[in-house]
């Protein structure tokens, strides 16, 4: 009888072990994400947005600053055309991005995305954003690279300047063979 | 049913036995103690003086990392599953363990772990050098080809601990004396019944965080790269997710020893029994809901930082209760200051300093100047050394008559006592200086305006190893010979462990007890 509750003990706290297992692997991440999209922590930002109302506040107008940066040894060469503009809020914008690759082969980059303060991110939407796919670019190849943004009528009367920086990085490793043959 | 141990190299290989598997346990942390030791070692001797002189940067790196994976899931976690497997059954009138097979399945796996995870220092590119809470991406991205192993070592120290702590669940539930009621159980057993729910709850998540490691350097996931889309903070949340409690996992045992010591040697039956076990349980309890204290600097919002603030500070109520608990049980009691108790109360005073520039860390503003400097490596190693090694320490003296019949040396003790205590203070204190005047952790060289602090950190570190030495010598003396001990060893102590024979037979209880 005793080793039969043993085994009982057993199988529940086994069982345990491995649904917090799961929650860890499989939980987790998801749960941080949708977090991090609710709250704007780290400066994520969403993902493709469609526009859905033209309504433009002509009487207040945000500064947004654009940053570039290069992780780790990325040779690129990567930056803003711009350093920054002026908009109104609901006013849909374009700026462009300049990169260049200087090295002797072909290669793959992703840019990511991060927006200060956290409290902007969820109302800086992008409509259009080469960060949404991967930048192909030849040996010696340079690109203008377009982001169109809106940043939302809704945001917090205390944020006057939004800065967005990308980070780009080397994924030519990562990036499949389809991806440069699509190119 | 009276037969004896088998002969030979095999008893301890197939043994089911508690009491053979606690001593294993014990001497297998006892000689990973020691080998975290000498990397402690290595790191006090580089850093004697400012300036490059002994190791190279990069073996410097890899000895923090080592020294901090061995002393805590070599040394500290194996020794208290080593006293649960000792102590547990006889605690509780119960002739062995739950589940013997598995037991000795949980020890024999933990050798091979430490062996893989050693053998990483001859390797190409080095043992891990990441730093024992291996943050992605210094462990993805820019680990060195030998943390394949450590993840496997990792895998395999986890499993062992989470059969470890079913075990110990199953004794305690199913195993107790008739008569022997939930609160009525020494508090050894009730804080080892707890920190085994937490190892049940944290270790998977351990295991989770370096298979997701695992899989973003060799199957091109992306869970903590950022170009992949994901991110590395998240490894830090997940990670400490497991750390905070697993920090309470390493000290909550501790608290059932002293409360086991303290009575017997203050003659007063334990103040406020109960209240011990509320508070073991919450902060238990709150250990799930801090982890982000440890990571303030990250950029959370504004309440977070404030949600984990006042959730860190909580803790101090429940554990306050604890220290106060042991204080008014040596209050007017006739206490005598034998080996174990002068570990017991060097405890009680080192750890509430442990816990009191913890408090210093929990305020997040604050934690801005000391994050990643020596004033949290300080802080750790008070709540540490003085909490799980003195408290080890303080359990094998007070139990070693009874495991082996004969009494430890007194003078030898005592010495050994003094000898840590003051090695120990050496090290440590001057680490809360050098860490307000801004040095940081996991560093080779260092400014010269540090150099005098931490040259006295190493002096004590040599004193704090030679003490070490003394305790060996003392333990494997009192096993070869020396004054027999009487069945109760101490006066009056509260406790079945006391009414079995010195030494201990090989089986006990194989008739319960009643517990009145």
């Amino acid at each position: 009888m005793a080793a039969r509750e043993n085994m009982r003990v057993t199988w529940r706290l086994l069982f345990t072990v491995v649904a917090m297992f799961i929650f860890a692997v499989f939980i987790m991440p998801p749960i941080y994400d949708v977090f991090c999209e609710i709250t704007g922590l780290n400066g994520k930002t969403g993902n493709q947005y469609q526009a859905i109302s033209a309504e433009v506040d002509t009487s207040r107008k945000v500064k947004v600053q654009f940053l570039a940066t290069n992780n780790e040894s990325m040779p690129w060469q990567f930056k803003p055309m711009q350093s920054e503009i002026y908009v109104h809020p609901g006013e849909e914008v374009e700026v462009k991005y300049f990169a260049s690759n200087p090295t002797q082969q072909d290669m793959v980059a992703q840019a990511v995305p991060s927006v200060i303060p956290f409290k902007a991110a969820e109302y800086f939407h992008k409509t259009e954003c080469f960060c949404f796919n991967n930048q192909p670019l030849e040996a010696g190849g340079s690109t203008e690279m377009a982001l169109r943004f809106i940043v939302d009528i809704g945001v917090a009367k205390s944020v006057n300047t939004i800065t967005l920086s990308y980070t780009i990085f080397d994924i030519t490793g990562a990036a499949t063979e389809q991806t440069l043959a699509q190119n | 049913m009276a037969h004896g141990p088998a002969k030979g190299f095999t008893r301890w290989l197939y043994t089911t036995n508690h009491k053979d598997i606690g001593s294993m346990y014990l001497w297998f942390s006892f000689a990973m103690f020691l080998l975290g030791g000498v990397f402690a070692l290595v790191i006090r001797a580089e850093l004697f003086e400012p300036g490059l002189q002994i190791v190279e940067p990069e073996l410097f790196n890899q000895m923090t990392t080592m020294h901090g994976l061995v002393m805590v899931f070599g040394a500290v976690m194996p020794a208290f599953v080593g006293l649960a497997n000792w102590m547990i059954p006889m605690m509780l009138g119960a002739p062995d363990m739950a589940l013997p097979r598995m037991n000795n399945w949980s020890f024999w796996i933990l050798p091979f772990a430490f062996a893989m995870m050693t053998s990483t220092l001859f390797m190409e590119g080095g043992a891990p050098n990441f730093g024992w809470t291996f943050y992605a991406p210094l462990s993805t991205t820019y680990a060195p080809p030998s943390v394949t192993f450590f993840i496997f070592a990792v895998h395999i120290m986890g499993a062992s601990s989470i059969m470890g702590a079913i075990n110990i669940i199953a004794t305690i539930m199913n195993m107790r004396a008739p008569g022997m009621t939930y609160m009525k159980m020494p508090l050894f057993v009730w804080t080892w019944f707890i920190t085994a729910y937490l190892l049940i709850a944290v270790m998977p998540v351990l295991a989770g965080v370096v298979t997701m490691m695992l899989f973003d350097i060799h199957f091109g996931t992306s869970f903590f790269d950022a170009a992949g889309g994901g991110d590395p903070v998240l490894f830090q949340h997940v990670f400490w997710f497991f750390g905070h409690p697993e920090v309470y996992i390493m000290i909550l045992p501790a608290f059932g020893i002293v409360s086991a010591i303290i009575p017997t040697f203050a003659r007063k039956p334990l103040f406020g029994y109960s209240s011990m076990v509320y508070a073991t349980a919450s902060i238990a309890f709150l250990s799930f809901v801090v982890w982000a204290h440890h990571m303030f600097t990250v950029g959370m919002p504004l309440a977070g930082e404030l949600a984990f603030m006042y959730m860190t500070m909580l803790i101090a109520v429940p554990t306050g209760v604890k220290v106060f608990n042991w204080v008014t049980t040596m209050f007017k009691g006739s206490m005598t200051f034998e080996t174990p108790m002068l570990f017991s109360i060097a405890f009680v005073i080192l750890f509430s300093i442990g816990g009191f520039s913890g408090l210093m860390l929990a305020i997040a503003p604050a934690d801005f100047q000391y994050h990643d400097t020596y004033f949290v490596v300080a802080h750790f190693h008070y709540v540490l050394v003085p909490g799980a090694i003195f408290s080890i320490t303080a359990g094998v003296y007070y139990w070693l008559p009874k495991w082996c019949g004969n009494m430890y040396n007194e003078t030898m003790g005592k010495t050994h006592f003094w000898t840590a205590f003051i090695g120990l203070n050496l090290t440590f204190f001057p680490m809360h200086f050098a860490g307000l005047s801004g040095m940081p952790r996991r560093i080779p060289d260092y400014n010269m305006m540090f150099a005098d602090w931490n040259m006295i950190s190493s002096v004590g570190a040599f004193l704090f190893g030679a003490a070490q030495i003394l305790f060996l010598f003392n333990v494997i003396a009192t096993i070869r010979g020396g004054k027999k001990a009487t069945d109760e060893v101490w006066e009056n102590p509260e406790g079945l462990e006391w009414t079995v024979a010195s030494p201990a037979p090989y089986h006990t209880f194989s008739k319960p007890p009643q517990v009145s």
